[in-house]
Formats: structure tokens, sequence, C-alpha cells
């Protein structure tokens, strides 16, 4: 059906009280998401804020080819994709198998109990998370009260550059683990009973179900929840990573985020640091694009079709 | 038996289908283990911290720096902490923050929600595609930074609410509300002569109170947890909110400003620390059990699909 102009002049005197009623949260997007992108110019700048932009000097390319060289940029890449690696890897299973698990208690109540209190620590925030862990693990906590009693050996996690990438991982698992369960188990709930009735009927056990009919069936959500992990490849926690970096030090808690903070609202390398800030956003884009194109490949709808 | 019988009821027991059968009492009890080491997990830290805050210096010290349970619970660093200094002012900001800003996040998305919801309407599509496609990008800290400088917002507290007005996400998820409700209600209104508010607030709210009040625990749980904006867009330290003062004062340790306590107390003991971690946890710990029983309602997974 072609729309004509007149069609199209209809609809809009129809829906203009919803238009008005839109507009106060579309101005909000198009400032400070489109108008704020079109910022990412000063990254073809030398930014000085007290000239401007009209002000500052444009040096084309110059940013970006310094950051090529740049050891910093190379150590907040190399510990940017060490912690991504460390959280697709320990991260990401555990709120599958925790929905599962959830799932599989036949008493209700005790299930939504112990659902409520996995879910409570994603609303707590990084200050308060990195406070209980340092008030349970750290050097004078709770854990070593108990060891240093029982005549055991003190544990030595906080402030320790080694240990940094695998206690970031183990807070993200503390308060998000069972928050991200949330959808696998709306996926769960899904599954047709009468497939698993099935294939019991067939003789299939427990586990035998569960791999061919419960995880099968999850496979969509499974793969969506990794297309949209793949856009935070180089996001790996700001708030959680900036509140600990100086107890561990840049060399060992850098990442590109912390860096473009440090770099240039800190150090005053206003261009630059936004340059970085650029690419790494550019990079996130593609990756998520990109492993949207290989879901469907691999037949499946992905979140753009 | 008949005892077993009536807790197990009492617990939900869903009696198992007819074809399942009953797992070996090896895996019962390794699961009992696995959960009760999970919300063992969950409330050891958060007990300790609040244990300890209730906690006099004396019986702290007896008991080598933490406790699970006071023998003589008091209010003592509580009173201390809330007598009107650093940490007084900073919780008044933060609650300022949460309810002004939730209630115009609320109101702007809501607004929105609404008015991108008919089906077929004007801009409609180009609006979703407006909003989807923030999604995927983010203009960055810097040009983010830039534009609140231009705006005129740098060291004011709307630093705080406006670079984070709308969510997406929760903007999708009421829109997906709204747009849930039979057509055939909004057409009636219509007929009768409603104006789009008179039907939003008659017909569309009330029938999505559930996602309204979901949305709305999410938007005060991200004012009531801000934290980086107020370092990065305010250098007034008298705007600080709560986060930043108990980050300044538990994991950095910094003795709070002489004016809040007497020179006996000027040492940042252990209960006071622990009392200001427990103010920044308590509206959460608080507002949580109201709104988490509409999580499982579909609010969020039915967003997922759109």
């Amino acid at each position: 059906m072609a729309r004509t102009p007149s069609n199209a002049g209809r609809r809009f005197r129809r829906d203009r009280g919803l238009l008005l009623l839109a507009l106060p949260g579309a101005l909000y997007f198009v400032i400070f998401h489109y108008v704020a992108l079109a910022g990412n110019v000063i990254a073809f700048q030398d930014y000085i804020p007290f000239l401007g932009f009209s002000g500052s000097d444009w040096v084309g390319w110059g940013n970006f080819s310094q950051a090529f060289s740049d050891p910093a940029v190379l150590v907040a890449v190399r510990n940017t994709l060490e912690i991504f690696v460390l959280q697709l890897g320990l991260f990401f299973p555990l709120p599958i198998l925790l929905a599962i698990l959830i799932h599989s208690i036949t008493y209700k109540r005790i299930a939504s109990v112990m659902q409520s209190m996995l879910y409570l620590p994603h609303f707590l925030s990084w200050v308060i998370i990195v406070a209980l862990f340092q008030q349970v693990l750290g050097s004078t906590g709770l854990l070593n009260q108990w060891l240093g009693a029982a005549d055991i050996g003190l544990v030595d996690v906080i402030g320790n550059p080694s240990a940094f990438k695998p206690l970031l991982v183990a807070q993200l698992i503390w308060k998000d683990c069972g928050w991200s369960m949330i959808i696998f188990l709306a996926a769960i709930h899904r599954v047709d009973d009468q497939l698993h009735e099935a294939a019991a009927i067939d003789g299939a056990g427990y586990l035998r179900r569960l791999w061919h009919v419960t995880l099968p069936s999850m496979r969509p959500i499974i793969l969506l929840m990794l297309i949209l992990k793949m856009g935070d490849v180089l996001t790996v926690g700001f708030e959680q990573i900036y509140l600990q970096r100086e107890a561990v030090g840049p060399q060992a808690a850098e990442v590109l985020d912390t860096f473009v903070y440090f770099s240039g609202v800190v150090d005053g390398n206003w261009g630059y640091a936004t340059a970085v800030g650029l690419m790494k956003g550019v990079i996130a884009a593609a990756m998520v694009f990109g492993a949207n194109k290989l879901a469907h490949k691999l037949g499946e709808d992905g979140i753009l079709r | 038996m008949s005892a077993f019988t009536t807790v197990r009821t009492m617990l939900g027991h869903q009696p198992r289908a007819s074809w399942e059968s009953r797992p070996h009492a090896a895996v019962v009890a390794t699961k009992v283990i696995i959960l009760t080491a999970l919300a063992a997990a969950v409330v050891i830290p958060i007990l300790t911290v609040v244990a300890t805050s209730l906690t006099s210096e004396q019986e702290l010290i007896d008991s080598g720096g933490w406790v699970l349970w006071p023998s003589d619970p008091t209010l003592d660093a509580y009173t201390k902490v809330l007598r009107g200094g650093v940490v007084t002012h900073a919780t008044l900001i933060s609650l300022g923050v949460t309810v002004v800003g939730t209630a115009v996040s609320l109101a702007v998305t809501i607004l929105m929600a609404y008015g991108m919801s008919r089906p077929g309407m004007f801009g409609g599509r180009p609006l979703t595609i407006l909003v989807l496609l923030t999604m995927f990008f983010s203009p960055g800290m810097i040009p983010t930074y830039l534009v609140v400088q231009e705006l005129g917002l740098l060291d004011t507290l709307a630093a705080l609410i406006v670079p984070v007005l709308v969510s997406a996400f929760n903007l999708i998820v009421l829109r997906g509300f709204f747009q849930g409700i039979p057509a055939e209600l909004f057409e009636a209104a219509r007929m009768d002569g409603a104006g789009e508010l008179g039907i939003l607030f008659r017909i569309a709210l009330p029938l999505s109170a559930g996602a309204v009040a979901v949305v709305g625990l999410f938007y005060a749980v991200t004012y009531w947890n801000m934290f980086f904006n107020a370092i990065l867009y305010l250098n007034d330290s008298g705007k600080w909110p709560l986060q930043v003062i108990l980050r300044q004062y538990v994991l950095e340790g910094s003795p709070l400003a002489e004016s809040t306590f007497d020179t006996v107390d000027a040492t940042s003991s252990r209960s006071i620390q622990m009392a200001v971690v427990v103010l920044a946890m308590i509206p959460i710990l608080v507002i949580f059990p109201f709104v988490q029983r509409h999580f499982s309602k579909g609010v969020l997974t039915g967003a997922i699909k759109s």
C-alpha cells in the first residue's frame, strides 16, 4: 500500500498528541546519544577545553597512530582482553547451570526464596560489593580472623596484583550470577513438558533429558546472551576496576575505560583519550554485528533480522 | 508422617509427574549442600556487616574484629554518623537525587513509552530505531562529559540525573506492556472523547502497575547507587552522594571531617564504618522485597523478545 502524503498527514494529525508525549524522551536520546556521539570529533583534534571545538588544532589521524605505539594502551588492551576471557569462561556458563539447579527444586517456596536471595546482590552498588569483599577477604577480614583462630595460614587476596583478575570475576559472580539467571530460568519454564515426558517414556534419565531436551530448547537464548556479551568485549566493568585500581596499580588493573578516564579527564589529554575510546566503541559495535552474522549462519535469529 | 506432609505442603512441594524418576538420595543431598552454600555466600557477608555495625567497640576488640551476631546490640554507631556531619549530609543528597531522579525518569519514560506504543502510528518506526540504536553504541565518557559541560550542568546535582534520564531498556519494557493492552480499550476511550493523557492515566497505567513498579525500582537503584558520575561531574565535595563518601571513608579509610565527631571518636572505628555501609544498603534491602515479586511475571523476559 503506497503511503500518499495526505495519508501521512492524516496519521500525523491523528497521532500528534502521542508524539507530543514522546517529545521530552526523544530529546534526551538525541542530545545524550546522537549529539554526544558527534563530540567524538575531538578525537581528531589536539583538544584544549579553553579553546573549544572551533579553536583547537586539527591533527588528523595523529591521535590514533600515537595510540598504536603507546605501551600504556597496550597494557590496557591486554588487561581488558584477559579479564574478558576470564569472564566469558568462568562467569558466562554459571547462570545457566544455576537456572537448571533452581528449576530442579521441587519445593516452590524454597525455590522462590532462593531466587530472591540470589537476585539481591545485583542491586547493591559496586562500592558496597568491594567493601563487602574487603571486609570478608581482606588481611584483617572475617576469613583471616577465622583462619587465624584455627591456626591456618592467612590468605592474601585483596591488593595482590596476581590475584586481581580472578578477584574481579569472583566479585562479578557474587553480584550478577543470580540476576543473570532470570532469563535462562524463563527459558527453562517455557520448555514443553510433553517433550520431557516423551523422552522419559523412551527411557531417558534426568541428565539425558537435560542434554537432549532442556539445553537445545535454551539454545536461542544462550546464543542471544552470548552475542550481547560480545558487545562488552572491551567493557569489563568500569566502576569495579576504578575502585580497586589504586590498590594493585595500573600495570595489573588498567583497562581501556579506566585509561580513557585517567589519560583524558585526569591528565587532560582530551583528544587522545577520546580517540582511544572511539576505537573501543567501533570495535565493540563491530563485534556485536559480527556475532549476529555468525548467529544467522548457525540458523538462529540473533538480535537483528 | 502427617507432620512431614504438612511441612512439605507449607514449602510448596510440587509432586513429580508420574514419568519422572526420583533422584538418588546422594543427588538430593548434594543439591541441599550446594543451595545452602549459595545462600550462606549471600547472607554471611551482609550479616557480618550489619552485626558489626551494631556491636560496641569493646566487644569487637574482644572478638578479634568481627562478629556474626552482637551479644549486646547498640545503635551507637548510627547515632554518631547521623548526628549531622558528612554522612548525614551525603545521605540526604542521595535521598533527594533518588526521589527526584526516579520521579522525573519515570514520568519521561512513561510518557515516551506510551507516546510510541500505538501500532502503525506516525513516526513510530523512526522513534523505535532512534531508541534501539542507542543500545549498540555508547558516545563514550568524554563526549558525554562535553555535553554535560556545554549544558552548564557540571558541579550541579542535575548532572547526576539528566545524563541518565531515560534507559532504553526500561523504555522498551514499558512500551511492550502498553502494546500488550487490547487496542479496543484505547479505541473505546478515544470514542468517548478521552484525551491521550486521560487514557494513559485511566487505562494504560493501572493495567501495567507491576511493570511500572519494576522500572521504578531500576531507576531508584541507579540513582541511589550512583558513584562514578558524581566523581566525574562534581568537584564540590559538599555535593557528593553517600556512595562517594562510603568509598572515601570505608575503602580508603580516610577519617571523616573533624566536625562530625569529637576527638575521641575521630578514629575510623569499624562499627562506624560498617554503619555507613549499612546506610548505603538499607533502602535497597527495604524496597527490594516489595518489588521483586513482579520480576517473575514476564516483566523483563517479555522485553528481551522485542
